[in-house]
């Protein structure tokens, strides 16, 4: 029982440590003392006494999180030497090429990453002016009463399986899309070429708009939560000085939270970009590339869900692999980018405050 | 209470060394067409033996990766193997069950087996050349029907499919241009301009439903069980035949069995014979020809015969058709002569 006693005792220091990491990727002017501080605390410790238990988790835990990089590694490596036939057979034409015929082998990318951009940007140009709304009535207008009920209900949005999202959408919203919502759309706007060709209720607005439903809850959610950490003394400051609630909320609310907001909206996107299932069932499944949003288009993600488990050929396997390494990279970055805001927005407000 | 203990323990023992013993358990993977049979006849058939046969619909794609790289004791593919990949991998291949797919089409007033088309009209409207119902095409087929002023909206597999390969080489044997521009394969480029994937078989049924002016291609089954409206085709005979349970046996029994290729890849397609359903399909299933265990391979022989014997019905029930006794003969002949353990014939 030596190594639990040990890892007891060892406690203030990974404490310690943790203050390390945090203070730092917090506030770089504060750093230097803290580092100092802890590094002190860790000598004296290590003076005392060799803790083994400690090494034994510190070991365990540092094994546990090396498996996060080395699947990502591995999965990159694995899509990428399934990929390299695809590549050397077709070079970068892969990527601009509109062409998919698994008869004569021919396979090229562009529908599939026109269709995943397309139906994700429709998305979050529905999906952000939504939820930032849904997410001020919640915290400042609404009664709690009402806001608790909204608020649970859109976390419970969130928990329906995206493949109950494509179904619904295939039986329910896109022949209502059909026979409502697409002749009106026609009618007014039909002269533009993003609204021509029959309205058969499935294609890229339609995948467009259900996916908005899905990312939807997931903004929503964050969005409050970072109107509700705008302090109230701030807020309560405008007010007195005469402000209205929507001055309130257009000049105080919203920057504070910007970046946190700009966050939430890079997850909703991450999902977005990769969701299948639901896109599946509503997008059209067509390797075309077309002007008008009625016209049925597909995704990497859908793509892949259709056609992995029939493909045969070694080609056409190794396409469908460098389509999902397309969809890995563009996730991946979005990813990046998240982070990047994410570090910001903690940056401003530890300014803030 | 020890001594309990033990003795469950013993009986627990004796139950897993006896299991292991007598009853085989055989697994197989591949093609999702046949699934339903393959499972209703492995279930029937775990009663009467207490051998069991697993098979696991994972595409035939899968199908024949598992089986190349032998995690499965057998495959089954919906598209044959071709009789160069067959020889080099020292795989027997041999059909089980067929099945007809048919034409269903959603067309305001329209009931089911009204609309009557021939196989060069069908391709023309697959090939986006016909985009009207009310087409002069289509029309001359159907003098009598009143055909609306309606765009037609081309529902096809979006996924790979064996449903799709049986199609499409049914068109491609109608129509040259269809062959030329398009082909045969379990995806192709479709290209109608307004035309629409979806999803395995119930997905093409429901967008066939759901939008005016559809038509698609399913298996008999989806079309028969949500009685959506299908089309009546001209057979190679030159008369027009329903799809039904007795056009895909008329089907199976004019086809020449004996000039099959080897691995029996026939397609059932365009067959002669006045009741003759144009468009039936086989599914096949892939087996080695050398069987590392004896035992095993005698057990998934004697199944797929106790299936062809006394399978029928219970296939009936789920729409598909079982090959004809003539066929199967030859089938269990070619069993005799190529499957072998250790040298040995494994059949009969």
């Amino acid at each position: 029982m030596a190594g639990g006693e040990g890892g007891f005792a060892a406690r203030p220091f990974s404490l310690s440590s943790q203050e390390i990491k945090l203070s730092r990727s917090e506030n770089p002017a504060f750093s230097e003392v803290t580092v100092g501080l802890g590094a002190e605390t860790a000598k004296r410790h290590q003076k005392d006494r060799v803790y083994r238990g400690d090494t034994v988790f510190r070991g365990l835990t540092a094994g546990c999180a090396l498996t996060i990089p080395l699947l990502m590694a591995a999965i990159f490596i694995a899509l990428l030497s399934y990929s390299l036939p695809t590549l050397r057979e077709f070079g970068l034409h892969f990527f601009l090429s509109e062409e998919w015929n698994p008869v004569s082998q021919q396979f090229g990318a562009a529908s599939s990453i026109f269709g995943t951009l397309v139906s994700t940007i429709i998305a979050m140009v529905i999906a952000i002016p939504l939820s930032l709304a849904i997410a001020l009535l919640l915290v400042e207008l609404a009664p709690p009463g009402l806001s608790r009920v909204v608020g649970t209900l859109i976390e419970l949005l969130a928990a329906i399986p995206s493949i109950i999202y494509g179904m619904w959408g295939m039986f329910v919203f896109a022949p209502f899309m059909s026979s409502h919502i697409q002749p009106l759309v026609k009618r007014w706007l039909g002269f533009l070429p993003l609204f021509q060709g029959p309205p058969m209720g499935l294609g890229l607005l339609t995948a467009g708009i259900i996916l908005s439903f899905m990312v939807l809850p997931f903004i929503c959610a964050i969005t409050r939560d970072v109107f509700q950490m705008v302090p109230a003394i701030i807020k309560e400051s405008a007010y007195g000085m005469g402000a209205t609630t929507w001055e309130v909320t257009y000049k105080v609310t919203i920057p504070y939270g910007l970046v946190g907001i700009i966050g939430a909206f890079f997850l909703g996107l991450g999902r977005a970009l990769g969701e299948t299932m639901a896109v599946t069932f509503v997008i059209g499944n067509s390797h075309k590339i077309s002007a008008s949003l009625f016209a049925p288009g597909n995704s990497i993600a859908s793509c892949l869900a259709n056609e992995f488990a029939e493909a045969t050929e070694s080609l056409y396997i190794s396409s469908l692999v460098t389509l999902g390494l397309v969809l890995f990279v563009i996730t991946y970055l979005v990813q990046v980018v998240c982070q990047l805001m994410l570090k910001r927005m903690y940056r401003a407000w530890s300014v803030g405050l | 209470m020890r001594k309990m203990v033990l003795a469950m323990l013993l009986v627990f023992l004796t139950a897993v060394v006896s299991f292991a013993q007598t009853p085989v358990a055989i697994n197989g993977a591949g093609a999702t067409f046949p699934q339903p049979v393959y499972a209703k006849w492995a279930h029937k058939y775990a009663e009467l033996t207490k051998n069991r046969i697993n098979y696991q619909g994972i595409g035939s794609g899968g199908g024949i990766a598992q089986i190349k790289a032998k995690t499965v004791d057998f495959g089954g593919t919906d598209e044959p193997l071709k009789a160069v990949d067959l020889e080099s991998l020292g795989v027997f291949q041999f059909p089980t069950v067929m099945g007809g797919v048919v034409p269903v089409l959603n067309v305001k007033g329209m009931e089911a087996g009204r609309l009557a088309l021939d196989g060069p009209t069908l391709a023309n409207i697959f090939l986006g050349k016909i985009t009207k119902w009310n087409d002069a095409e289509i029309k001359k087929l159907n003098p009598d029907l009143k055909l609306p002023d309606k765009d037609i909206t081309v529902v096809h597999r979006s996924d790979g499919s064996g449903t799709t390969f049986i199609f499409t080489s049914y068109l491609s044997t109608v129509s040259p241009k269809w062959k030329e521009q398009v082909g045969t394969g379990k995806a192709v480029k479709w290209p109608a301009k307004n035309s629409v994937g979806a999803k395995g078989n119930p997905g093409v049924a429901g967008q066939v439903q759901n939008i005016d002016g559809a038509i698609g291609y399913v298996e008999f089954a989806y079309a028969h069980q949500n009685k959506i409206p299908y089309a009546r085709l001209k057979n190679k005979a030159g008369v027009l035949v329903a799809p039904n349970l007795e056009s895909f046996q008329a089907a199976a029994a004019n086809a020449d069995w004996k000039k099959a290729p080897p691995g029996f890849s026939l397609l059932l397609i365009d067959q002669p014979g006045k009741g003759s359903w144009p468009i039936v399909g086989l599914t096949w299933i892939l087996i080695y020809k050398d069987q590392p265990d004896a035992v095993k391979g005698k057990a998934i022989l004697k199944f797929f015969d106790w299936c062809f014997k006394h399978g029928g019905d219970m296939a009936k029930e789920l729409h598909y058709v079982t090959l004809p006794a003539a066929v199967v003969e030859v089938v269990e002949a070619a069993w005799a002569k190529e499957i072998k353990a250790a040298g040995k014939s494994l059949w009969p």
